[in-house]
């Protein structure tokens, strides 16, 4: 059985990608995949933000689909925004939405998640 | 340059989004925080700080936002879409947004991150610079160390932890 892609990218004007990494890691073993598993790429230039569809750091993908959808954002050199499952604004995704996305991506892989 | 906490802080004098103009001028305490409509720190802390301002008006306290970054690049965070933020949401402005264009007072504070928050005493010297608490995920702790520097400059003593880390996004310079 394969495993889903998991990518983080993130770009350095932003401080939170390495807690975005570490919660990203944490729903990877939770899921029972390797944490270290995750592919990190660095965004440096307007013209690597363009070819990557980069919305803002960071941003998790999996299988190629982001976690949390940008919908209309622009490509930008920026911190994302992203909403808690409560409403509050944070610099990184919710921690179910990271669930969710691994677990659907398990599923389409023939796979589930630990019980 | 780097401000160091004693020294005297830059004046200035800038347009809200009305055309107002504002700066640091006599108050017991004046609060400068750099900030911006499109990063989610500065989002995130935004209420507490405004909660700062309305809590110690009634003390004289004098609150300054700031946003200095490149609009041309980051467009949500021109002139425009300053007013129109404060016109959406009037009732989270207890304090004036002010406009730096030429990005010239935020290079004379050596701001570094949107927010970035600079408390000054009577004197207009620097009391504290940093972060308004430890967690911009945590509205639980209600802008401590901002508020813990407040208390200390208006109870006329040096501030117990006058420097911490700024935490956000980074000011966005022009090219």
């Amino acid at each position: 059985m394969s495993s889903p892609r998991v990518e983080l990218l993130f770009w350095d004007g932003c401080p939170s990608h390495p807690r975005a990494l570490a919660e990203l890691r944490e729903e990877l073993a939770a899921a029972g995949l390797d944490p270290q598993s995750v592919a990190v790429r660095e965004v440096r230039s307007d013209a690597d933000a363009e070819r990557a569809r980069f919305t803002g750091s960071p941003t998790i993908r999996v299988d190629g689909r982001d976690v949390v959808d940008p919908g209309g954002e622009p490509v930008l050199l920026t911190c994302r925004i992203y909403h808690r499952r409560d409403g509050r604004i944070s610099p990184v995704p919710d921690p179910q939405d990271v669930r969710d996305a691994l677990r659907a991506a398990l599923a389409e892989h023939g796979r589930t998640t630990p019980a | 340059m780097t401000l160091t906490i004693g020294s005297p802080a830059p004046g200035f004098s800038l347009p809200d989004t009305t055309g107002a103009r504002h700066g640091p001028a006599g108050a017991p305490a004046t609060v400068v925080v750099f900030t911006c409509n499109h990063c989610p720190y500065a989002l995130a802390w935004h209420e507490r700080i405004a909660d700062v301002a309305r809590d110690y008006a009634e003390q004289g306290v004098v609150v300054l936002a700031v946003n200095s970054n490149d609009a041309d690049r980051y467009p949500r965070d021109s002139y425009t879409a300053m007013q129109e933020r404060v016109a959406r949401e009037p009732d989270a402005w207890p304090m004036p947004y002010l406009h730096d264009a030429t990005q010239e007072v935020a290079r004379s504070y050596d701001a570094r991150t949107t927010p970035d928050v600079f408390v000054l005493d009577a004197a207009g010297a620097l009391a504290y610079r940093g972060a308004p608490d430890a967690d911009s995920d945590d509205p639980g702790l209600h802008a401590a160390w901002l508020r813990g520097a407040l208390d200390d400059v208006l109870a006329g003593r040096a501030v117990a932890t006058p420097q911490t880390e700024p935490v956000g996004c980074s000011i966005k310079w022009r090219a």
